[in-house]
């Protein structure tokens, strides 16, 4: 046999550490079902990309005082809970970890007290180490990010998401600019326009692609979410009081500069996104944050095993999540935006639901939900879902683009590149992914994925006849490693007890 | 975890050789926009300036060298008293071609 | 069946051995609908490393095969364009210690007998070729005519090289039979529809041995899984494929376990791809961190360099392959008209344009330029009992 040797040299004996519930992600889901978890008796590791706790909800620096952030009383009274049992040894909380992968328990295992999940990390944005926990339960709360339209000029630096702009402002005190254009479509724009303003930028103005006074085609629903609408009005008294417009139906169409943002042009909408011929105005402006709702962060869930379901829009999966908050995996639960997006108040809700559940599957003795927690959820759910379908997103966007347009950020592909490869027979995302590489860089798809489908999707010439999902199968969220690693990180990984019933093998 | 709206202390980094004083706490992608550089780094096929894309580690426009550290998430990651930074031009791992 | 319904040959599969396969056919005059039940390049293909490759295989009926094939490779890179990638960058072979670089040395002169290129490098010129190698490994072999091509960009290529010259190509369209008439292949019928032909290529890759039961034939190809590991786009730092002495040896092993050897390489679009496992555990999609982990572990001991390198994805693919590792090229005695075209176990790439080229020579009634035996499809028959 060859000398080679097939297994690493390493420091023997580093085994991974052991809880019983991991937590992954610190927002509001996050935070409240460690708090939850602790409470009922559990040690709790967290696991936390940010530097520290309160995800992009609750995302603040030493110099915040709550006036940029909402809810900032329950946040501080959260924070307070979590630091209570950090001190007393019941969470430990590992900030600046990325988590890749969660091995659910070895296939025959019977699930319950006894089989453990193991979850892996990188140690440090910056020391780039390596974690893992074996625990018995795990709550993936990884929250969402927002959805990205390419237009012309988008890659400029000053082009942002409207929650980059707010994570300057809330996180570092930083006003992201001087001159500010807030667009796409979603409630979220308003918070984010109305606390630049508050912090002194110009909002030159607020820019939305649907026409959110459809709230009032359904009455019945709104009426029932009468706590949310102070809120809204809030917000646009604000905006009114510092002369911000807010267009509705309309969007930022492009995006104009010389190595940072200069201009945008903006556009009327007619119902299917079509540019409006002759509606175009130019504004100044040398920040454009900018975002179309949000899409939940499943990966970690789907690659577990747990059952996602597909979005309204057909482009973004959500994991499905029974009472207890329980995936489909037994002691994998999800919490907060990774089961739909419906902000901060159901978020905080799911997380105390999944940590108490994650207890009860570690043996403590915690109540199951009771009546009025199911009904608040499912009230809060029922308006998320009113919200999403007040901001659809339809294809008439991709009309938008030119063939320069660069549609994969990560690997530069333009929507020109795009073409030529169905052009070359790719008919549909995964045969173009092959050929031009949109999604084949750092972020793996999650910027371009859906914009790629849809483009690909509208080229299409003739219908399939398997009947399949051509443009965003689940496949498309499928990402065995959910953040960058390391190679000597993954090394280290292999010692580790793997899923799959590989223990033993040759 | 004490918070404060007093002004912070700040910490003393190096970007490109040049020094800046920057606020404790504040993200290395701030310590940029703060300053007037809303890009910093620069793409291999097009040679085009990126800087804060998402803001929340997701989309990797924002990446820098800390310490030595290639591909860092800028917006993730507060500065640090000492911290030497280097922008990233094409790649962070340009100087290992061959 | 109408004559719009009617073709020279009908080949199944749009991976590289369907694509070459057409390509040639289409290139002898022969009127070619492919039939694909996925998209372009959709199986084994979409996870391939585009490897090209002689380094790899001892003297025999593969190497042989292999080398037409690399002369093919070299005027298809032309035809082709740029857009293939075909590089032909070499291949070093590394051992670790002294024994295996003498099993590699006694290996590689049996190669140099049969024609191929062959330059052995001492452990100090191990470095000039790649300055990022480790130190203290025992030397190796460099082999030039190695090349590797983007699989998936060449597949598509030929596949509108022959349409262009009249070649058809049907995706998202499943071959449920061939269909049979006085004892010869007649056609296949398909999800919606059939075509009429007398001759059928089975090209469907790891799925070869699905399709040859559909026309009641055993043709035993079976999935051995491999993990490949995708590190971040890097500027060049790697210059030929790099891999271990031993993955001659695990290629070449009938062990039903898990056989990993080290296996790097750079892209052109700037990765580095990192391989290679071979299991037989069907068609198993679970992930493995232990094996993934092993490959980046040994990627890091050749090139120290990418111990910081980050991997942003891993994939897997399941070759094709029979149980005495030899492709099965050639006419179906069992059924007139049927040709396959499949079981290429990590060298479909390589091998394709060869195998392509054969199966065109037979569709033409012509003389092959290697002997078909050693690929022969009924060599799997147990002899008849008296």
């Amino acid at each position: 046999m060859p000398t080679w040797p097939s297994e690493p040299r390493g420091t023997p004996g580093r085994g991974p550490r052991h809880s019983d519930v991991a937590v992954i992600g610190a927002g509001p889901a996050g935070m409240s079902a460690a708090v939850a978890a602790a409470q009922a008796g559990c040690s709790v590791t967290v696991f936390d990309l940010g530097e520290r706790p309160g995800g992009q909800y609750w995302r603040w620096g030493p110099a915040s005082d709550g006036r940029f952030h909402h809810g900032w009383p329950a946040f501080r009274a959260l924070r307070d809970s979590f630091g209570g049992h950090q001190a007393a040894g019941r969470i430990v909380h590992l900030a600046g970890h990325a988590v890749f992968h969660v091995d659910p328990p070895p296939a025959g295992e019977v699930p319950g007290i006894g089989s453990r999940f193991t979850v892996h990390a990188v140690a440090g944005e910056r020391e780039r180490g390596y974690a893992a926990v074996e625990v018995s339960a795990v709550v993936v709360a990884t929250g969402a990010y927002e959805r990205q339209l390419p237009v012309p000029g988008w890659t400029l630096p000053g082009v942002m998401a409207a929650g980059a702009a707010q994570a300057l402002l809330k996180g570092s005190a930083v006003v992201a600019g001087h001159r500010v254009v807030v667009a796409g479509t979603g409630p979220f724009l308003m918070p984010v326009a109305a606390g630049l303003a508050q912090a002194g930028a110009r909002v030159a103005a607020v820019v939305e692609a649907n026409q959110p006074l459809s709230y009032l085609r359904q009455p019945l629903d709104l009426a029932r979410s009468w706590r949310k609408l102070p809120e809204a009005a809030g917000y646009l008294a604000r905006l009114a009081r510092h002369r911000v417009p807010v267009l509705c139906r309309h969007a930022v169409v492009a995006a104009h500069g010389d190595g940072r943002l200069r201009s945008v042009t903006v556009a009327r909408l007619d119902p299917a996104w079509a540019l409006v011929p002759g509606s175009q105005r130019t504004l100044d402006a040398d920040v454009l944050a900018v975002g179309y709702g949000f899409i939940p962060q499943v990966e970690l869930l789907g690659e577990a095993g747990a059952q996602l379901r597909r979005g309204q829009d057909g482009r973004t999966f959500a994991a499905e999540a029974g009472a207890d908050q329980q995936t489909s995996v037994p002691g994998l639960f999800a919490a907060g935006e990774t089961t739909g997006i419906g902000g901060a108040d159901l978020s905080c809700l799911e997380g105390q639901v999944a940590g108490r559940a994650a207890a009860r599957h570690c043996g403590h003795q915690v109540r199951p939900a009771g009546p009025a927690i199911i009904r608040r959820r499912a009230a809060l759910r029922r308006f998320g879902a009113l919200l999403d379908a007040v901001h659809p997103v339809p294809p008439g966007w991709t009309q938008w683009l030119t063939g320069d347009t660069v549609v994969c950020r990560c690997e530069e592909v333009t929507l020109a590149r795009l073409l030529a490869a169905v052009d070359l027979g790719a008919d549909d995302a995964r045969s173009v992914k092959l050929l031009a590489r949109p999604g084949m860089g750092w972020c793996q798809g999650r910027i371009c994925g859906a914009a790629v489908a849809a483009i690909v999707a509208g080229q299409r010439r003739s219908g399939r006849s398997d009947g399949g999902d051509p443009d965003f199968p689940e496949s498309a969220v499928s990402r065995p490693l959910a953040q960058p690693v390391p190679l000597e990180v993954l090394a280290e990984a292999a010692h580790e007890r793997a899923a799959g019933g590989m223990a033993g093998s040759p | 975890m004490p918070e404060q709206s007093a002004p912070c202390p700040n910490v003393d980094i190096t970007v490109d050789g040049a020094g800046w004083s920057v606020p404790a706490g504040s993200s290395i992608a701030a310590a940029f926009v703060a300053r007037g550089h809303p890009g910093w780094r620069l793409t291999r096929r097009r040679a085009e300036p990126r800087g804060l894309g998402c803001g929340m580690g997701v989309c990797f426009d924002c990446l820098v060298t800390v310490n030595g550290t290639r591909g860092v998430r800028a917006c993730l990651t507060d500065v640090r008293e000492g911290d030497v930074i280097t922008t990233e031009r094409g790649s962070g791992f340009a100087d290992l071609a061959i | 069946m109408s004559a719009s319904h009617h073709r020279d040959v009908v080949v199944i599969g749009a991976g590289i051995v369907g694509a070459a396969c057409c390509y040639y056919l289409a290139r002898a005059g022969l009127k070619v609908a492919v039939i694909e039940r996925g998209a372009v390049a959709a199986g084994t293909t979409g996870a391939g490393e585009g490897n090209i490759l002689v380094s790899d295989k001892e003297p025999g009926p593969e190497l042989e095969l292999a080398q037409v094939s690399i002369r093919l490779w070299r005027q298809l890179g032309d035809e082709l364009g740029p857009d293939a990638e075909l590089e032909p960058k070499g291949g070093l072979v590394v051992a670790a210690g002294p024994e295996e670089r003498q099993q590699l040395d006694e290996f590689a002169a049996a190669q140099a007998v049969a024609g191929v290129e062959v330059r052995t490098v001492g452990p100090s010129g191990l470095r000039d070729l790649e300055p990022h190698l480790a130190d203290g490994l025992a030397g190796g072999v460099l082999y030039p005519e190695d090349m590797q091509v983007q699989p998936m960009m060449a597949a598509a290529l030929m596949l509108r090289a022959a349409r262009d010259l009249g070649a058809e190509l049907r995706l998202h369209e499943e071959v449920t039979a061939i269909e049979t008439a006085a004892g010869r292949v007649a056609g296949v019928r398909t999800s919606t529809g059939g075509l009429s032909a007398g001759l059928v290529v089975n090209a469907a890759g790891t799925w070869a041995g699905e399709l040859a039961a559909r026309a009641g034939l055993a043709l035993p190809v079976l999935p051995r899984r491999g993990f490949i590991v995708v590190t971040e786009p890097l500027p060049r730092m790697i210059r030929h494929k790099v891999y271990t002495a031993d993955y001659v040896a695990n290629v070449a092993s009938g062990s039903a376990g898990l056989e990993i050897s080290a296996v790097v390489e750079a892209t052109a679009s700037g990765t580095v791809l990192i391989g290679a496992s071979r299991e037989r555990v069907g068609f198993d999609r679970t992930s493995s961190m232990k094996i993934v982990g092993t490959l980046a572990a040994q990627a890091v001991r050749l090139f120290p360099v990418l111990a910081g390198v980050r991997a942003i994805r891993f994939y897997r693919g399941f070759r094709p392959y029979c149980p005495d590792h030899l492709p099965v090229i050639g006419s179906d005695a069992r059924l007139p008209g049927l040709l396959h075209a499949c079981g290429h176990e990590g060298a479909g790439v390589g091998l394709a344009p060869a195998t392509g080229h054969l199966i065109a020579q037979i569709a033409t009634g012509q003389t092959a330029p290697v002997s078909l035996a050693p690929f022969d499809p009924g060599r799997f028959e147990e002899p008849a009992r008296a």
